[in-house]
């Protein structure tokens, strides 16, 4: 590690460089900062800008400005779509609904790994660890075909039985919750939590007689709040914004979640560009307001995500 | 003594009430859907009749097809060689840049941040609107290019924005991982006579490698299984310029009026051997450059 020290003659060049470095550093990194800075913002800048503009005066200069100015393209959103609200709604019940069941049966099993002693447990764990590394596109037309029509089409016969081999849930928006309800990463991420969890409060309700299940729900989870509202945020974002498996599952246009509805209306209303902007901004809208909420959730989740090696 | 076993019964069976739920998706979705891929890929299957046993049939027509060698494979190599490097160079600097105590740290986090909330969807469908021929870009820079519709630019449009989009995630894992450096080892180095050069390559980029691996390895996955982006934007044209081994996959089992679900099975277990080898040569190679280990 003890690094060898350089000829003297070497050094004093390098120790100019480095000197020259640290009085250009600050300058340099506030330049590369705004820079960065400006080309975040101006698509979403831009965004707003247009949406706020009437369509048939969309590219009147002044380009940055939105004048004329008008709040149409929203209305226009809401009134004269009435698949939008539905798209709205039915992005809110998947992403609530999966967040909530993500996030209890994330912890029970994160719980159960780290606490609980069961058979198969250490292989099960590595199971779930393996397949945290799995490419998801692999399994992605046997999920299809489970979440549907099953892999034998009309179900196995067993004399008068019938036993259907898929959900059936093709184009009902249970077919994106269904896969989504746990998933490998939060289960991995309760685990490490609890387990780094003093065992204390526990086994001191369990001295006052409660059950395993009855300390979990009402000890150990009102405790580990900060976890799982990290993990709830997360699975919120990024089912509120799943695009691949919805496109699959929902086929009719009043089924659709946001993101697939305004791709669809893309299709359809291409000439409607500013209504399609101020229809995306609704879809971001709900996550910046969540972001800004719980911007420390939100930073702190993704240093988790990078420590998952460790 | 049989309280005691009791006792370990009953723990045993509350653990597995708890694993339930995920043991049941685990099996569903993960393990039977995996071993079914692989079935499937064996088959000749268009959904209306059962699948037909085909042997490598389907790996046959995969790597014999001139889409996949010509188009799909080159384009999804060029895609993960070009976003990987940048958007890792781009965080990287960002989080150096972010590690230096200045003031408006927490504006700039926030604002580097705002691209990753956007929905994969709304974000192409804004830069679609960007880049039109009539559209802000072509304004702003008094230029008439059809940037989507171009076979020479049309993939490096998505590449840009797919950079865009990631590298405020990537910024913020590097700069937590910069953080977890303990000061304690850049003041044993500055006590062993050590220079700000020498403290940045022996303990700041070693320390660092850890993350590194971690966030090549990821996006590295994520990159091989592009596809939302090509959907919206491009659906894979013009003239299968943006078609990448995903969107083929998607191709063949959903969009083509044949339906071809075994030839897409096949070639999605192509693409998680790609992913597998790459990934493992790609841990080789980082392992391999650094003779510091913890």
């Amino acid at each position: 590690m003890a690094a060898t020290s350089p000829s003297s003659r070497n050094r004093s060049s390098r120790e100019q460089l480095i000197d020259g470095w640290e009085r250009i550093k600050a300058p340099v990194f506030y330049t590369l900062l705004t820079v960065w800075g400006i080309i975040c913002l101006t698509p979403l800048y831009f965004t707003l800008v247009f949406s706020l503009k009437p369509i048939e005066n969309a590219y009147t200069p002044p380009l940055w400005l939105p004048t004329p100015f008008t709040f149409a393209n929203y209305q226009t959103v809401f009134s004269s779509f009435d698949l939008f609200p539905r798209w709205l709604l039915n992005s809110t019940i998947i992403a609530v609904v999966v967040t909530i069941l993500r996030v209890l049966f994330c912890a029970m099993a994160g719980y159960a790994f780290a606490r609980i002693e069961f058979p198969f447990k250490k292989f099960l764990f590595n199971a779930l660890l393996i397949s945290m590394m799995m490419p998801g596109v692999v399994t992605l037309i046997p999920k299809f075909l489970i979440i549907g029509p099953g892999f034998i089409r009309g179900g196995i016969h067993l004399g008068e039985l019938t036993i259907p081999t898929g959900f059936g849930l093709i184009d009902k928006l249970g077919g994106v919750i269904l896969p989504s309800v746990v998933d490998a990463f939060g289960v991995f991420m309760m685990t490490q939590f609890y387990k780094s969890f003093p065992k204390e409060l526990e086994e001191a309700a369990t001295m006052d007689g409660s059950s395993r299940i009855g300390t979990f729900f009402r000890v150990v989870l009102p405790i580990s709040q900060t976890q799982l509202i990290t993990l709830a945020l997360l699975t919120f974002q990024g089912e509120w914004n799943r695009f691949m498996e919805p496109l699959l599952i929902l086929r009719s246009p009043e089924n659709f979640t946001l993101p697939i509805g305004l791709q669809w209306f893309r299709g359809e209303y291409y000439t409607l560009y500013s209504v399609i902007l101020a229809g995306s901004l609704f879809n971001t809208l709900p996550i910046l307001i969540l972001f800004f909420l719980f911007q420390r959730y939100f930073i702190q989740s993704i240093a988790t995500t990078g420590s998952k090696e460790g | 003594m049989t309280t005691f076993r009791n006792k370990k019964i009953t723990e045993a069976l509350t653990g597995y009430l708890f694993v339930a739920p995920w043991l049941f998706i685990f099996f569903t979705f993960s393990v039977f859907s995996l071993g079914y891929a692989l079935y499937l890929s064996f088959t000749k299957y268009n959904l209306l009749s059962p699948p037909v046993w085909w042997g490598l049939g389907s790996y046959q027509r995969v790597l014999t097809d001139d889409l996949f060698w010509q188009k799909a494979l080159p384009n999804t190599f060029k895609y993960v060689l070009i976003v990987v490097p940048l958007q890792t160079l781009v965080s990287l600097i960002l989080a150096f840049a972010m590690d230096q105590k200045l003031r408006a740290r927490k504006l700039f986090r926030t604002i580097f941040y705002l691209p990753s909330v956007t929905s994969s969807v709304v974000i192409s469908l804004i830069f679609v609107w960007l880049f039109a021929p009539q559209g802000v870009f072509n304004q702003i820079f008094g230029l008439t290019i059809n940037w989507l519709d171009n076979v020479n630019t049309a993939f490096y449009v998505i590449m840009g924005m797919n950079i865009f989009t990631t590298s405020g995630t990537l910024m913020l894992i590097f700069l937590s991982g910069l953080q977890d450096i303990p000061t304690t080892l850049y003041e044993a180095a500055e006590i062993d006579g050590a220079d700000k050069l020498q403290t940045f390559m022996y303990i700041t980029v070693p320390m660092l490698r850890p993350i590194l691996f971690f966030v090549i390895t990821v996006s590295v996955i994520g990159c091989f299984q592009v596809f939302d982006q090509i959907f919206v934007m491009t659906s894979g044209g013009p003239l299968d310029s943006t078609t990448t081994i995903t969107y083929l996959i998607y191709k063949w089992a959903f969009r083509d009026t044949t339906v071809k679900m075994g030839q897409a099975s096949a070639l999605s277990v192509v693409l998680a051997l790609i992913i597998i080898a790459v990934t493992f040569i790609q841990r080789r190679v980082i392992e391999g450059s650094g003779s510091t280990t913890e």
